[in-house]
């Protein structure tokens, strides 16, 4: 899979959108804008947060994924189901049969990626126990707020851990050993993860902190939901694989991960709002005496993503009643673990993403930014986003940067073609003054200057 | 020569808008392209600065000014004035009632942290007229 660098899993479908702002107040890194009655989205400054995906009226904004059929490329198929996807069934209080009905998919294998999640907790405490960090460490498993951290608080780089998600490590094992195990070839070997987030095509295609991914495909939990709830109704042999404990399965759950990280002072914060105010307070030094911060994009974790099927908080529910069937006790061998914090550990520097920033020296950067402060000094403070802009200051932006014009804000224009009207008016009266004496209404005339 | 150049009040005991002032001047930071470790060090003493104006001053005002060599931030507060300017510079050394420090304030970092995170750091403080802060952070 060739690397695109915005290669973004969130798309519009034009012909469904109306041209109305409900994606664009509502996206975090003001990453739309409405030109000719249709959204479009700022590629450089998307964070794949899928925001937009949830608040589209008319189900314009959508999150590309590989179709199911991705799996016939490969000869012997992995699945990678996030923890998610045990709790979009009802009546479903264990996860044997979900995993059970992966088979009948036609995956020749399943890994649980709360196995590697148990991996990478493991990987994430000795760093941290081990290696002086700035802190707070801030996890890097959620790739919607790593995109948000490059482009809106660069200084906080420096407390992303560099480790790699559980996804990434789960395809990583769970080829190493399936090599092993049947002797096919590495790349005749393909694994899929089954996803609730949007974003995490994006990172497959497009990832950050490694040169390239081993996750084969991501196929979205919704489009597979029908067919494994079909299959769930039927019977199945027990299983003999290895299953995740507690320990993995919890980080579908904010604070899931943080516990299981297990560091003294931790915090965790979900739904993307709440992060960029708890980035914020970072970035002012104040929780300094944190250890660890797990930060979530979607409002309850990865159990709210945009591709699951349940209400993220039913979800929630249901994945507590699923962990009391789970065991507390790791089972994974122990080899799995050992050295887990050199061999997960990310390759490549997370770089900022200045998309949003004013370009040119920075005397040309400082007489924009006069002259952004002046244009919003003339506009109505609104932020309605009648202008296709998100906010007054954005138009502003946009004017400057050459994208939009003073005439798109409508109290603008407003006032400009009561003006324009008002100058008609004097310009007929004077014009009758001057023809002369075709008056019918009978007033005497008005001197005009 | 200096581009920007911006004036904010800051009220005392208003902990609704604690640290509007600071955020508003980090956005700005940021859309100009300033280095984050610089965009950092401002924050922070920028922040602890409004802090001090909202809990301790009798209410006060914020400077900022950019320039493409250094950003300059300058604290005036019209009262009460710092009795003992060497006890307050102390870390750990703080007056902050406990209500205060309930919320999480007053752990007698503030001074101390401005003058670590800026460049060049000057404090002038007279009993019954206030306080007079400049902070520099050279880009």
């Amino acid at each position: 899979m060739s690397r695109e660098r915005y290669f973004h899993s969130v798309r519009l479908e034009e012909d469904k959108c109306k041209g109305c702002t409900n994606c664009l107040k509502r996206c975090p890194t003001e990453a739309i804008r409405i030109r000719n009655n249709r959204a479009t989205i700022l590629r450089e400054s998307c964070i794949d947060c899928g925001e937009c995906i949830r608040v589209c009226p008319n189900h314009a904004k959508v999150a590309v994924t590989d179709p199911l059929s991705v799996i016939n490329g490969y000869e012997y198929k992995i699945a990678l189901p996030a923890p998610a996807l045990y709790v979009q069934f009802p009546q479903v209080h264990h996860s044997d049969k979900i995993i059970a009905s992966l088979y009948k998919l036609g995956f020749d294998e399943v890994f649980e990626v709360a196995r590697a999640a148990e991996v990478i907790s493991y990987a994430i405490s000795r760093t941290l126990i081990n290696e002086d960090r700035p802190r707070p460490v801030i996890s890097s498993a959620c790739p919607a707020v790593v995109r948000l951290i490059q482009q809106k608080y660069p200084s906080l780089l420096d407390n992303v851990i560099d480790i790699m998600s559980p996804m990434e490590a789960a395809a990583r094992i769970a080829k190493e050993e399936a090599a092993k195990k049947t002797g096919i070839p590495a790349e005749k070997i393909g694994a899929f993860f089954i996803s609730p987030c949007a974003a995490k095509l994006s990172d497959v295609r497009n990832p950050i902190g490694i040169e390239k991914s081993s996750v084969d495909g991501v196929i979205a939990i919704k489009d597979v939901y029908t067919q494994i709830q079909a299959h769930v109704k039927e019977g199945f042999t027990p299983l003999e694989i290895e299953r995740a404990s507690t320990v993995g399965v919890r980080w579908a759950v904010p604070t899931g991960e943080a516990e299981a990280v297990g560091m003294r002072h931790t915090l965790c914060v979900d739904g993307i709002e709440n992060v960029k105010h708890a980035l914020e307070q970072i970035e002012d030094s104040r929780f300094d005496r944190l250890d660890y911060v797990e930060l979530l994009a979607c409002s309850n974790g990865c159990l709210g993503g945009p591709l699951t099927v349940e209400n993220g908080y039913v979800a929630k529910s249901r994945m507590h009643a699923i962990l009391r069937h789970t065991p507390d006790k790791m089972v994974q061998k122990t080899e799995i673990f050992n050295g887990a914090h050199e061999k997960f550990r990310m390759t490549q520097e997370i770089e900022p993403n200045e998309s949003q920033q004013l370009t040119g020296t920075m005397m040309e950067r400082i007489i924009k930014t006069a002259r952004i402060d002046e244009i919003v000094r003339g506009l109505p403070g609104l932020d309605c986003g009648s202008c296709g802009s998100p906010t007054c200051h954005a138009l502003a932006m946009d004017i400057v940067g050459g994208h939009a014009s003073e005439m798109n804000c409508i109290f603008k224009l407003n006032e400009r073609i009561s003006a324009l009207a008002g100058e008609m008016v004097s310009l007929g009266a004077s014009t009758r003054f001057a023809v002369g004496g075709n008056r019918q209404d009978g007033t005497p005339d008005k001197k005009e200057d | 020569m200096t581009m920007i150049k911006e004036s904010y009040p800051v009220k005392a005991d208003d902990m609704t808008s604690a640290g509007d002032v600071s955020a508003r001047i980090k956005r700005q930071m940021k859309q100009l392209g300033i280095p984050a470790s610089v965009v950092r060090r401002v924050s922070v003493g920028t922040y602890e600065a409004e802090i001090n104006l909202v809990i301790h001053s009798d209410g006060g005002r914020i400077d900022f000014e950019i320039s493409p060599e250094k950003i300059t931030i300058r604290v005036v507060d019209q009262g009460p004035g710092i009795p003992d300017l060497k006890k307050a510079m102390t870390e750990g050394w703080s007056t902050a009632s406990n209500e205060v420090r309930n919320m999480g304030f007053g752990a007698g970092m503030g001074l101390p942290n401005m003058k670590r995170n800026a460049d060049e750091f000057d404090i002038q403080s007279t009993v019954g007229v206030g306080t007079d802060i400049t902070m520099i952070f050279n880009i």
